[in-house]
């Protein structure tokens, strides 16, 4: 399998997500500058956390705009998975691929901590590996991802069943008190309509080990090994 | 010419640093504040001089990415 992890000026998991990625497949993926307009052969594209072009005007907003985006935008379109990892799901969602807009946290906070989250189907590309977890432990750090959309786009994603994630507590309720960002419904993460593009804030690639604090991102990229090998 | 532009939320759309704004001006003591809302300010100088030609560059600039649609409005004065 071969991934590509694009890197935008001051991404910083690129190389969280590389690890994860070279773990898992035993293949080191390429780094893809956001100003080569020339995309690999790829059959998974990443775009990772960080805090692209400073997060001016609107987080993800100016690199969803940037040169290699043509590319990933043509190739989402042409069926290439895509995952977009909390700035990475905010380009996602200003690129127009994924519904919706990630605002400024409820409480205006930067929340950096470890949440619960629900895995709300098993059957995608990025989920077939959780059959056995109904709640997995992962790390948010993020000022902007409280996640929201209108009320139709909202009812849209959840009769399709585009959620990918909820925020929960530990038992898998997803209530109010564990909604930490203020996001629509406790959305922590969503599909496009393919389930082949997922946006998501929480950073699967930072629990990948014990040592780490645990490995429940681990099924993730297992998933699309599995799926794409 | 210049265009100044103002970008700001719609109706409906969660304000969160604009009701921060609004209780630290109700805490210095400020009466009468109902609704604070925050937006962009943005100021850009052009050199197209026809005033028709630079509104639709402006337009253009707006939707593509000054504001995003799903959240925002915006609207715009050119003065020359």
């Amino acid at each position: 399998m071969k991934a590509s992890i694009i890197v935008f000026p001051a991404s910083n998991c690129d190389r969280d997500v590389a690890v994860a990625l070279n773990e898992v497949t035993g293949k080191a993926p390429h780094m893809v500058w956001h100003g080569d307009a020339d995309l690999p052969s790829s059959d998974l594209i990443v775009l990772p956390g960080g805090f692209s072009y400073g997060d001016y005007l609107r987080s993800g907003a100016l690199a969803a705009r940037s040169p290699v985006m043509n590319a990933v935008i043509e190739r989402a379109k042409a069926g290439v998975p895509v995952l977009g990892i909390c700035n990475g799901f905010q380009v996602l969602t200003e690129s127009g691929l994924l519904p919706g807009v990630l605002l400024r946290n409820a409480g205006l906070k930067f929340i950096c901590k470890d949440v619960h989250l629900t895995i709300e189907r098993d059957d995608t590309l990025y989920s077939s590996d959780y059959k056995d977890n109904k709640v997995i432990k992962v790390p948010v750090a993020h000022h902007d991802g409280n996640y929201f959309a209108d009320d139709d786009t909202i009812r849209q994603l959840e009769d399709d069943n585009r959620v990918a994630f909820r925020y929960c507590d530990q038992q898998g309720n997803a209530s109010s008190e564990a909604n930490i960002n203020g996001s629509r419904n406790n959305i922590a993460g969503i599909y496009d309509e393919s389930t082949r593009i997922l946006g998501m804030m929480p950073h699967p690639e930072r629990m990948i080990a014990p040592e780490l604090g645990g490995n429940d991102g681990l099924p993730l990229f297992r998933s699309i090994l599995d799926t794409l090998h | 010419m210049k265009a100044r532009i103002h970008v700001t939320l719609k109706q409906g759309v969660l304000d969160p640093q604009g009701k921060a704004i609004s209780h630290t001006l109700e805490a210095l003591g400020f009466e009468g504040v109902e609704k604070v809302r925050q937006g962009n300010f943005i100021e850009i100088e052009l050199t197209e001089t026809d005033e028709q030609r630079a509104g639709e560059q402006v337009e253009q600039m707006c939707q593509k990415l000054l504001a995003n649609m799903v959240i925002e409005n915006y609207d715009f004065k050119l003065v020359s």
